[in-house]
């Protein structure tokens, strides 16, 4: 078979020549759709069809045919190649480079509450052009879902995130990348589309059913155009916040049905039917492997996130390309579920341990932060690696220890990696987070509330701005009068102030402010607001668990002790790469804070049958009183004589003496 | 004493009827106010908005007499005719024929021929020395219009066609006919036409609508009767009529480990597949992209096969392969016009090579199947490009030429593009550079019109059924404008198939069907404001009944008191 493959090729490569000569002439380049048609009419075709129908009376049934392709006769063959160049070889060393590039890195921190917290990043970039409308519909790395919505609905950037749980922010410090609990969507659109609304709702529609969850719930009533705290993150030159749309939907409960969809965009990332596996190889390879989704479930925080946009390839910016950057972030709470014993591994943690890495990606990286543990008094790392790396990561420099998985020598004589980590003491003291806010909702009865946001800053000595965005649901009614912020028990005026009143039923109320923070300070912003009634099919099928109002969105540069990187296209590590830095003094930090839950004057729903009921009685009774009125005739009725002069006159009618 | 009692009697007694007649007026006013005032509005607050359909025209449609001319040109060479025969052309004769295909459709035939002999410049092109030569000069000097046709009858003596070939079909809209000497045939023209008949019935039934395909096109209205099963499985592997196809080309590679894979898509689409569809351009939209699943691997096990140290799969284990990876392949999120899948598998280095057998345990020469309404899938073995020694991962080139002949194959069938094998005697030419003929074209466009106005009128007709049964449903303005345009649609694509402009035709089925799906799957018409009846009395019962029961009472009294003073009357009277 292969030395007939072999004369074959080399017969197409003689008559490929020829075939160049052919096209020069002007002849019919393309003789294949002939061969199709020759091929259909084979009768053998048909007989076929027969037998099967034959044999299958359920005509609805997926039939399988064979496909009768005629072997193109050489000269045809050759006739049919265009291009000059080998049909089917090996391709020399000199393959050109790809246009699209797959990194995958996992982190892995322990955190000072005992917890661990893993991060992983997965970045796709892709050297082409959605943006000058010319169609791009051949996909490689780049999920064609994802690349197929960019085009349709012209999105210069897109930012999606599914968290289950909420950050702890003054226990685990700062995050890679911050996500607010349940759904969260900002999309920045290109300054060609017109009806930004419309293909906003399109979108979300999409979107929804790509990542099977309820965005479709996103409308006009949650969905806010913050004019300062969302800046695209890529390249662009747009900033006019009419192309932009933000929505949360804090009640959105993250599950298993989101992380499939979201592991089907990687390209090592998919494992088909559990059955079909294959004994000769398993069918994900790379960090995929790890996402398991019984283990990654069973965390304390639970945060995938898709973010798309355009970046520069080099410093000048001269060729700009795709970034899809796919991260997912786990907190694993191991000490409860270790029986005190503080040791974690891969496998403890994901239940499964490293391979291989992906053959797709250019990088494939662990990373474990050993900054708090230089001399190794803290824990104990196993096995340990000579390669150490350090970048500046949210404002700090930090150490980390890195498993190359695409060097055979990682994964050493037992071939697979279980990276182990023993704690040997618990002591340890954490850098505490720098800007951090909390918020709650004080107040009591169903009437007003006052929704309280304290934002702290740990800086000993600096002050620096911070952007706060609130978008609260029209059913809370802001009193906006009664906004007050103050730190250290003054007053502190914000510097700016955008306010959106909401309308009812139709969009939120967007508050957004630029408020100085004071070193080492509280700042408190407090609202009033009254509760509004809903129509009774406005509320929820579970009226009495409340209603959630999204988290706030601090927004801020905060000042950094070490000098940050502000290179973007340089090599550097995935985590520390999200957010652009524009200078070295400071870095960019968003927080949110808790999602609020407010009860609202919530009605008996059997009322309305019951007040028609009784409304309709009432009505009746009253009715009744005056037809009666209306209709009933009236006569003097003639007194009727007492009982006693009844029985009085009978016996004076048997004395003969007359009646009474 | 006596007298003033009486009067008090007497002014009690007359008080007394003023007031029962004051009583009475009362309530009859009031019932009166209840009927005139209360019932209206009842009835005008609950009622549901139904905007106005054209029912009388969607029952016209749901009877279907469907009509399909086409114009046909007879064009007789130089010899062909005797002179006397050539003194009755040119002449126009029109053949009906009708198909009953059940009690609400009918379907009926009509092919206007005309006849006339060739014109010098039409001699001169059929003088050249090929048939394919021919049919491009006579392409040039006179283009027909879509859904005719042109015959050209050529004397035996010509040298145009094979020995042992009666009629070649171009590529476009004409057919070169060969009749014997006119001395043979016969010395009347009409003999001469009915020599002519037999064959011309079959070049019409290859080149334009035959009623196999017309059937089959109405399948969706009408219910095949289980004799022609045969056409019904070859209906079912084309895709329905839509108005845009999405086509996806998807490398599936199991191994990327092993396998570094190389395919020239963009380039292959340009080459291959995009001729076909422009020429396809007027029957829909379509839209192609491609991309490269990793790890994706078949549902079954393939079976070692010793004796040919290969792998293999059989047919019948087909319909499971393909359900893993069809997750994977996703759908398009941007439309939602049905996808068109082509799959290029290529085994992992452990599984190659990997043949698929047929049901007769032979092996597939293009190593390719195809699922009738889904796509198909190519297998294509690359471990005969690579030694045993290789060092893994190989990059290997997909030579795109054998790949795009298999799977524009299986395009042609999933659209439609079915051509029946010629009757003996009929040479089919090359379909050339678009690979689509002129006439399979139209032959499709046929197909496609009579079956977008058979899915229209049937989603329209049972639109209007729904309606009709459920009048809880509210019947929007919009919905009902949908409607009517679907309908006059409709009305125009009959009547345009009628006239034979199949063109125009095809333009207002797609637009009525559009529109009839639009109408018939809007959002609109799901609020159904639906109360079962007994809840409804239930929340009535108390004003209702309350308020009734007294009205009618007196109502009823007032009757019986006004029948019991007639009878007093009459007894006066008496």
């Amino acid at each position: 078979m292969a030395a007939y493959r072999y004369g074959y090729s080399a017969v197409l490569f003689i008559l490929c020549g020829l075939s160049v000569f052919l096209v020069t002439n002007g002849q019919e380049t393309i003789l294949t759709g002939d061969d199709g048609a020759a091929a259909v009419d084979s009768p053998q075709t048909v007989t076929e069809t027969a037998e099967q129908t034959a044999e299958q009376p359920a005509v609805e049934e997926r039939q399988w045919e064979v496909t009768e392709v005629e072997e193109a006769s050489p000269d045809e063959a050759a006739a049919d190649k265009q291009d000059a160049s080998a049909p089917e070889t090996l391709v020399p060393p000199s393959v050109p480079r790809p246009k699209d590039d797959f990194q995958e890195e996992l982190v892995i921190r322990p955190l000072h509450s005992g917890d661990i917290y893993a991060s992983f990043q997965f970045r796709t970039l892709w050297e082409t052009d959605f943006m000058r409308g010319n169609k791009v519909s051949h996909y490689r790395l780049f999920p064609k879902s994802l690349g197929q919505v960019i085009s349709k609905f012209s999105v210069r950037e897109l930012h999606i995130s599914f968290t289950q749980g909420y950050w702890r922010t003054m226990q685990w410090g700062q995050p890679f990348l911050p996500a607010p609990p349940g759904a969260e969507l900002w999309v920045w659109f290109q300054d060609s589309v017109t009806d930004v609304d419309g293909t906003w709702k399109e979108l979300t529609n999409v979107l929804s059913g790509i990542f099977c969850a309820s965005l479709n719930f996103i409308d006009s009533t949650n969905t806010v155009q913050p004019s300062a705290s969302f800046k695209p993150l890529g390249i662009s030159n747009v900033t006019d916040h009419r192309f932009l749309r933000y929505a949360t939907l804090p009640r959105e409960i993250v599950c298993t049905e989101n992380l499939t969809p979201w592991k089907k965009l990687l390209p090592c990332g998919t494992k088909s039917l559990q059955l079909t596996e294959l004994p000769l190889f398993s069918l994900q390879a790379g960090l995929a492997v790890l996402l398991k989704s019984e283990k990654l479930f069973h965390s304390s925080f639970h945060s995938q996130a898709v973010h798309i946009r355009p970046v520069c390839e080099d410093w000048q910016c001269k060729t700009t390309s795709w970034e899809l950057r796919q991260t997912l972030s786990v907190v694993f709470d191991l000490h409860t579920s270790g029986q005190g014993k503080r040791e974690w591994s891969l496998f403890k943690m994901f239940s499964r341990t490293l391979t291989d890495a992906c053959p797709l990606a250019s990088s494939s990286k662990v990373y474990i932060d050993i900054t708090d543990n230089p001399e190794g008094e803290q824990f104990e790392l196993i096995p340990a690696t000579p390669l150490l790396s350090q970048a500046v990561v949210l404002g700090d420099r930090r150490t980390f220890s890195v498993y190359d998985l695409t060097q055979q020598i990682t994964f050493g004589a037992v071939r697979s990696l279980n990276l182990l980590i023993r704690w040997k003491s618990t002591e340890g003291d954490m850098l505490r987070p720098l800007l951090h806010g909390e918020r709650y909702v004080a107040g009591y009865g169903l009437q007003t509330g006052e929704i309280h946001t304290l934002m702290y800053n740990n800086h000993p000595y600096r002050s620096f701005p911070v952007l706060l965005l609130d978008s609260v649901p029209w059913y809370l009614r802001l009193y906006i009068h009664t906004l007050t912020v103050t730190s250290k028990a003054k007053d502190n005026k914000p510097s700016y102030i955008h306010y959106q009143p909401s309308k009812d039923r139709v969009r939120p109320h967007l508050l957004e402010m630029l408020v100085q923070l004071p070193p080492n300070s509280v700042t408190e912003v407090t609202v009033q607001f009254e509760r509004a009634l809903l129509k009774w099919t406005e509320y929820t099928p579970d009226p009495n668990h409340g209603f959630y109002v999204g988290s706030s969105v601090l927004s801020s540069l905060v000042p950094s002790i070490v000098a940050m990187d502000t290179n973007s296209t340089q090599e550097r590590p995935l985590f520390s790469s999200f957010f652009p830095c524009k200078e070295e003094s400071s870095y960019f930090v968003r927080v949110y804070t808790e999602p609020l839950l407010v009860n609202l004057p919530t009605p008996d729903f059997s009322m309305p049958y019951n007040v028609i009921c009784l409304t309709c009685t009432v009505v009746a009774v009253g009715y009744g009183s005056l037809y009666n009125l209306l209709t009933r005739s009236f006569q003097i009725e003639e007194p009727s004589l007492g009982l006693a002069k009844r029985i009085a006159n009978i016996i004076r009618k048997m004395r003969g003496v007359p009646p009474l | 004493m006596q007298a003033t009692t009486q009067m008090l009697i007497g002014s009690s007694v007359f008080a007394c009827l003023s007031e029962r007649r004051r009583g009475q007026l009362a309530a009859l006013a009031i019932a009166a106010v209840v009927i005139i005032v209360g019932v209206p509005l009842w009835w005008r607050t609950t009622e549901t908005y139904r905007a106005w359909l054209p029912v009388s025209q969607i029952n016209e449609l749901a009877k279907l007499q469907l009509q399909l001319s086409a114009d046909v040109e007879v064009v007789f060479a130089r010899g062909t005719l005797t002179p006397e025969q050539q003194k009755k052309v040119p002449l126009t004769q029109t053949q009906d024929e009708e198909h009953r295909v059940d009690e609400d459709t009918a379907l009926r035939y009509r092919y206007e021929t005309r006849y006339r002999t060739a014109t010098i410049m039409e001699e001169d092109a059929l003088n050249q020395p090929t048939a394919a030569e021919a049919d491009l000069s006579l392409h040039t000097l006179s283009e027909s219009p879509c859904g005719s046709l042109v015959v050209y009858v050529i004397p035996e003596s010509s040298s145009l066609l094979r020995q042992d070939v009666d009629v070649y079909i171009g590529q476009r809209r004409t057919a070169l006919l060969r009749i014997g000497s006119p001395m043979r045939v016969g010395r009347t023209l009409e003999q001469l036409l009915a020599h002519m008949e037999p064959r011309m019935k079959q070049v019409l039934q290859v080149m334009s609508f035959s009623n196999t395909d017309i059937t089959a096109a109405l399948s969706d209205r009408v219910r095949v009767s289980p004799g022609n099963k045969g056409s019904i499985a070859d209906s079912m592997r084309a895709f329905k009529s839509s108005p845009g196809y999405e086509i996806t080309f998807s490398l599936l590679n199991p191994d990327p480990k092993s396998h570094r894979l190389h395919w020239d898509i963009e380039g292959a689409v340009q080459t291959y597949i995009q001729p076909l569809l422009t020429k396809l351009a007027p029957v829909a939209n379509f839209s192609i992209d491609s991309q490269t699943l990793y790890y994706a691997v078949l549902g079954v096990n393939p079976r070692f096969d010793s004796s040919r140290s290969a792998y293999t799969l059989n047919a019948d284990s087909l319909a499971h392969v393909i359900n893993p990876v069809e997750a994977r392949l996703g759908s398009n999120a941007a439309s939602s016009n049905p996808v068109l899948n082509f799959l290029l598998y290529v085994p992992d280095a452990h599984h190659s090579p990997l043949y698929i057998n047929d049901r007769k345990k032979q092996e597939v020469p293009s190593n390719a199947f195809h699922s009738p309404r889904w796509g198909g899938i190519m297998v294509y073995n690359v471990n005969a490009f690579y030694g045993l020694d290789a060092v893994f991962p190989v990059d290997i080139n997909i030579n795109m030429a054998k790949v795009m002949g298999v799977f524009l194959a299986q395009l042609r069938l999933l659209l439609g593009v079915q051509s029946s094998t010629p009757p003996p005697g009929f040479q089919v030419a090359a379909c050339g550079s678009a690979g689509l003929a002129d006439w399979e074209l139209d032959r499709l466009m046929w197909s496609r019109s009579v079956e977008n106005v058979a899915t229209a009128t049937t989603t329209i007709t049972s639109l209007a059924q729904l309606l009709d049964q459920i009048g809880n449903i509210v019947i929007n303005d919009n919905i009902a404008q949908q409607v009517s345009s679907a309908v006059t649609s409709l009305q125009l694509a009959v009547a345009e198939l009628e006239a034979g402009n199949l063109g125009f035709a095809l333009q207002y089925s797609k637009e009525a069907i559009l529109a009839s799906e639009r109408a018939f799957f809007d959002p609109s018409l799901l609020h159904l404001l639906y109360f079962p009846d007994d809840q409804k009395f239930a929340i009535y019962i108390p004003l209702f009944l309350p308020m009734c029961v007294p009205i009618l009472l007196s109502l009823l009294k007032i009757v019986s008191e006004a029948r019991q003073k007639r009878r007093e009357k009459q007894a006066k009277k008496d």
